[in-house]
């Protein structure tokens, strides 16, 4: 099964919210969570989801949809 | 190439967060913490070959501090790249009112006019050595110049990705090249989500994500020849443009190390970055005393610096406060304004991070943030020839006269 590893970037009124147990409830992926810190009201954590692709994309989709902004982990390959 | 390496001084990769070793592999996060690699060298072995004297006897190009960079036989690519002009300005630091005001030019790097040709050089010798022979990057502007041009010049196939709706100048500077040249449609967030996911599934080369340890190296040499060109002594000050973060991050390592080598004795540089207002997602960090950044949809005319979720964002916001060094934006007006102080007053003709460099460099001295009497170097890391349009309206007109003396006699005003 594919892995997809990602970085979430939580804003301040989220990171609160269980967002990554919410996650592994709704959908069929494993969370495995890399690195994650949190400062000034910024929060981001570098998170690993297994399983089908279509139910990691699915996920990925829920996460974005809760305001969270998702990023490869390589962030932005553009320059 | 006179320089002949008998050994390599590159011991192998490590995570800059929990420090996990790994072997010389093209290969850019930990797995455990996903962190980023970075280069590790012998430096104690480097100390006892890498002196002045050593240096002064080499070739005037990026390479005479060669043991300093991590390739482990002598570089193939891009032999030609660096030791650009670095000089005192007159007329720029009286208008600033700076004592000591310095500019470094890679505007006229070789052979595409920006100081990407340094990383560049660095990934394309690092992708020979390790027997690729495809290279890649993602990129809107002079990475794409550089490595089809560098390519070019090595023999190697390129393929360059681009948002597919990129300005045809732009487009032609890299086709003229040969390289592949693929536009993605898609939002900027997608472009960079399917980049990452080619890196991983084609294994090419690709300079900016699997090689980034090798290629971000490359930028330490622009830091190397100020310390040389300012005699062997580093400034109180340097202004860099940030983009991804990366240059500003090694700028710091290049001081330290020729500090920690012997060959200077100072390292006490502040650094201070430089970003646009429409895409200032460190600076903004750096303002607010926030160590990390909050990712910003970019609106820019400085469209090189346009990156607003950068990679080493967090090393940059955090090599910024460590040296006692601050960060300023500047708007699409002050950088267009900039742009014209700098050609005006030193014949410099930048793209948009340059003006976005000295925008911010006269923010810094009204702030207080550089004191007056004390040593700047202005960092100008691109070619205004590139970035036209941002100052089309913006300069004037030429005055147009019929082919007759009197036509001049009656516009020209005596001084």
């Amino acid at each position: 099964m594919p892995k997809t590893r990602i970085y979430i970037t939580y804003p301040e009124k989220l990171i609160k919210e269980p967002v990554i147990y919410n996650v592994g409830q709704k959908f069929k992926v494993v969370t495995n969570i890399r690195s994650a810190t949190v400062s000034s009201g910024i929060g981001v954590i570098g998170l690993e989801l297994d399983g089908e692709q279509s139910e990691i994309t699915k996920a990925v989709q829920y996460i974005k949809d809760l305001g969270i902004k998702v990023k490869p982990i390589e962030q932005d390959v553009m320059e | 190439m006179s320089i002949t390496k008998t050994k390599s001084y590159t011991l192998g990769l490590r995570c800059r967060e929990c420090l996990k070793e790994y072997p010389i592999q093209p290969h850019h996060v930990c797995e455990d913490c996903f962190g980023p690699l970075e280069a590790v060298y012998d430096y104690a072995a480097i100390k006892k070959v890498l002196t002045r004297e050593k240096i002064l006897s080499r070739k005037h190009t990026m390479w005479r501090y060669q043991e300093l960079l991590p390739l482990d036989q002598d570089p193939t690519v891009g032999l030609e790249v660096g030791y650009t002009p670095f000089y005192r300005s007159r007329r720029l630091a009286q208008t600033l009112g700076l004592k000591e005001l310095y500019i470094k030019n890679d505007a006229v790097n070789f052979p595409t006019l920006s100081f990407k040709d340094r990383v560049v050089a660095v990934a394309l010798s690092k992708a020979k050595e390790f027997g690729m022979n495809i290279v890649a990057c993602a990129s809107t502007g002079n990475l794409a110049n550089s490595l089809a041009a560098n390519a070019a010049q090595a023999g190697l196939e390129s393929y360059i990705f681009i948002p597919a709706d990129l300005e045809q100048g732009k487009v032609l500077g890299t086709l003229v090249f040969g390289s592949h040249v693929i536009g993605i449609r898609g939002n900027y967030d997608e472009v960079n989500r399917l980049c990452s996911e080619i890196a991983d599934k084609y294994g090419w080369a690709f300079v900016n994500i699997n090689i980034r340890p090798f290629y971000g190296e490359g930028s330490k040499t622009y830091t190397y020849e100020i310390l040389e060109q300012l005699g062997w002594r580093a400034p109180q000050h340097v202004v860099v443009p940030m983009a991804g973060g990366s240059l500003i991050t090694k700028v710091k390592k290049a001081i330290k190390e020729f500090y920690d080598l012997g060959l200077t004795e100072d390292a006490s540089t502040k650094m201070h970055g430089a970003q646009a207002e429409g895409c200032g997602p460190i600076v903004h960090a750096v303002i607010a005393g926030n160590d990390l950044f909050k990712p910003e949809k970019p609106n820019t005319i400085a469209k090189s610096l346009a990156i607003g979720n950068p990679a080493d964002g967090y090393y940059a916001i955090k090599a910024i406060k460590e040296s006692g060094g601050w960060a300023a934006t500047a708007t699409d007006e002050e950088i267009v304004e900039a742009m014209k102080l700098l050609a005006t007053t030193e014949g410099i003709f930048t793209e948009t991070a340059g003006g976005v460099t000295l925008a911010a460099l006269k923010k810094l001295i009204q702030s207080g943030h550089i004191p007056p009497d004390e040593s700047v170097v202005l960092s100008i890391t691109g070619n205004g020839l590139k970035t036209q349009e941002a100052l089309v309206g913006k300069v004037g007109v030429p005055e147009l006269i019929d082919a007759k003396l009197s036509e001049f006699d009656r516009i020209y005003k005596k001084p």
